[in-house]
């Protein structure tokens, strides 16, 4: 366990040293942020009854969004590792005393801890200074938020675990491109990326609520907000545990089975 | 001209070369803009209309900002993509060329993922009008054509204010995003949408509705024949554009060893 943590770590410093970047990402994301409101504010003045969520949880759900955007923004590949699996250089990987699957779980991790450590803050705060019903209201009970903090991890476990899968198929096609292509499409229309799962047209959005996407964004942002009322809680994070046991076991055993196929050739 | 014609056809050549990966990307780039509409369609299925727009109408709007983009990203990959072209010192060789130095930047890359994109955006404006958008006149269709070639000249005028900043911070300037990526995702709606002051900062410092807000309320018969024209005005955006390359240019000092 003591390599992992160290190599976590490693990558999380590794990754806090990319500062301007950052701010830039930051300031488009304040930006982003702003600009969703507002097109939602036209929405919700034109007719509240239509609105399938209150206005303050839609707000606390697109401040939380452009914060942590990096916590399951599925475009945030390492292109690199599916290059080592393409390129034989998963090899060196195998000489190591650790296991491959852990490594890369420890690595997703940091890249997006780190990613969201330096830029959550100021939109947070942002978020927190703009006027309600437009802001972040703060006003959460202690239980609601500790289910939030929760299903933040769970959350961020289910994105690594299905990047992860990814990587894993790797092995087995020769151009991942394509699923990560598509993985990236559906992510952002299933998990509430291009607009908020109660949004979504009856049928797609049950659709999109029991898919993995779903077990994403979805669920934490919108505890958050209230719009999960607290008795649903529960069967909410059941269901991303669910995912994040099966995507991991999945994972795994493809991880596995890809390396006992994997011939490498070279001297 | 037959210059850029000629490096045209290389880049195709180059692009189909690896088929493979040239699709996926355009399937990347397909998938993106078919959410994002999907997104609008959810909305107005359950809102029927927003401020007076139908979804047609919408669509109108989006194909414009869609079909401008996507020329403009297109033909000025080369102004997007500016940062690497300094930091390898490539510039270095362009100076020493007795061509244009934006012509050769142009030459150098282009975007052809973009085709499905403009494409789309044609989809879209065809079920527009299908769909009746518009009354339409032989004015308004000029209209239209105008918003969508000034348009692309507006986000051609911000890429080169961009390859422009590059000149002093020798990096690319992720900033800039919000004047580039930001209004095709935004653009989906008209800016009138996200209230005055947006309105105004996209009609006075960065001309966007001038080719999208403005026109459209011609278009739909909601604004004086005037506002039709107003795309021509936005061109005037261009100047300090060009001057900002300028004082780039002068100021550039190589960054080769």
């Amino acid at each position: 366990m003591k390599q992992y943590t160290s190599f976590f770590r490693m990558r999380l410093l590794a990754g806090l040293q990319y500062r301007t970047a950052a701010l830039a990402g930051m300031s488009t994301q304040l930006v982003w942020g702003t600009m969703e409101i507002l097109l939602y504010r036209a929405f919700w003045l034109s007719d509240p009854g239509r609105f399938p969520m209150g206005m303050e949880a839609l707000a606390a759900y697109i401040w939380l969004q452009q914060a942590f955007l990096a916590f399951f923004a599925m475009w945030y590949w390492e292109q690199d590792l599916v290059e080592a699996v393409k390129s034989g250089a998963v090899a060196y990987e195998l000489t190591r005393p650790t296991d491959l699957y852990g490594m890369w779980m420890a690595r997703s991790l940091a890249l997006r801890l780190s990613r969201a450590a330096l830029r959550a803050g100021p939109i947070l705060l942002v978020g927190a200074l703009a006027p309600a019903p437009y802001g972040l209201r703060l006003r959460i009970a202690p239980p609601v938020f500790l289910a939030f903090l929760c299903s933040m991890a769970l959350m961020l476990a289910v994105v690594c675990a299905y990047t992860l899968l990814i990587y894993a198929l790797s092995f087995y096609l020769t151009d991942a491109n394509g699923v990560m292509v598509v993985s990236v499409a559906a992510a952002d229309l299933l998990g509430g990326g291009v607009v908020p799962l109660p949004f979504l047209p009856d049928g797609l959005r049950q659709l999109a609520q029991l898919s993995p996407f779903g077990a994403m964004q979805s669920i934490p942002l919108r505890i958050f907000g209230g719009d999960i009322p607290p008795e649903a809680i529960p069967a909410a994070m059941g269901l991303q545990l669910f995912w994040a046991v099966v995507l991991i076991a999945a994972g795994t055993l493809l991880t596995r089975g890809g390396l006992r196929r994997a011939v490498i050739l070279g001297g | 001209m037959r210059l850029y014609l000629k490096f045209l056809s290389v880049h195709v050549k180059s692009a189909l070369t690896y088929r493979a990966s040239f699709l996926l990307s355009c399937l990347g780039q397909l998938l993106v803009t078919v959410n994002t509409f999907l997104g609008v369609k959810f909305l107005l299925d359950r809102f029927g209309v927003i401020a007076g727009y139908t979804l047609p109408q919408l669509a109108l709007c989006f194909g414009v900002i869609l079909a401008a983009t996507s020329l403009a990203e297109c033909f000025a990959r080369g102004l997007d993509a500016f940062a690497s072209v300094l930091s390898e010192a490539r510039f270095d060789r362009i100076l020493v060329r007795p061509r244009g130095l934006l012509f050769q930047l142009l030459c150098e890359e282009m975007k052809l993922t973009m085709a499905p994109r403009l494409l789309q955006a044609a989809l879209l404006l065809g079920w527009a009008v299908s769909a009746g958008a518009v009354r339409w006149t032989a004015a308004k269709a000029a209209v239209l054509a105008l918003m969508i070639l000034c348009g692309a000249g507006v986000f051609f005028g911000l890429f080169l204010i961009n390859a422009a900043l590059c000149f002093f911070t020798l990096e690319g300037l992720e900033v800039m995003n919000i004047f580039t990526d930001g209004p095709r995702e935004y653009g989906k709606y008209p800016f009138g949408l996200y209230g005055k002051g947006v309105l105004w900062i996209l009609t006075l410092l960065v001309p966007l509705a001038l080719v999208q807000y403005w026109p459209l309320q011609y278009l739909l018969d909601r604004g004086p024949g005037w506002y039709g024209l107003l795309p021509l005005l936005s061109l005037l955006f261009l100047l300090p554009c060009a001057g900002a390359w300028r004082l780039g240019v002068r100021h550039y000092r190589s960054t080769g060893s």
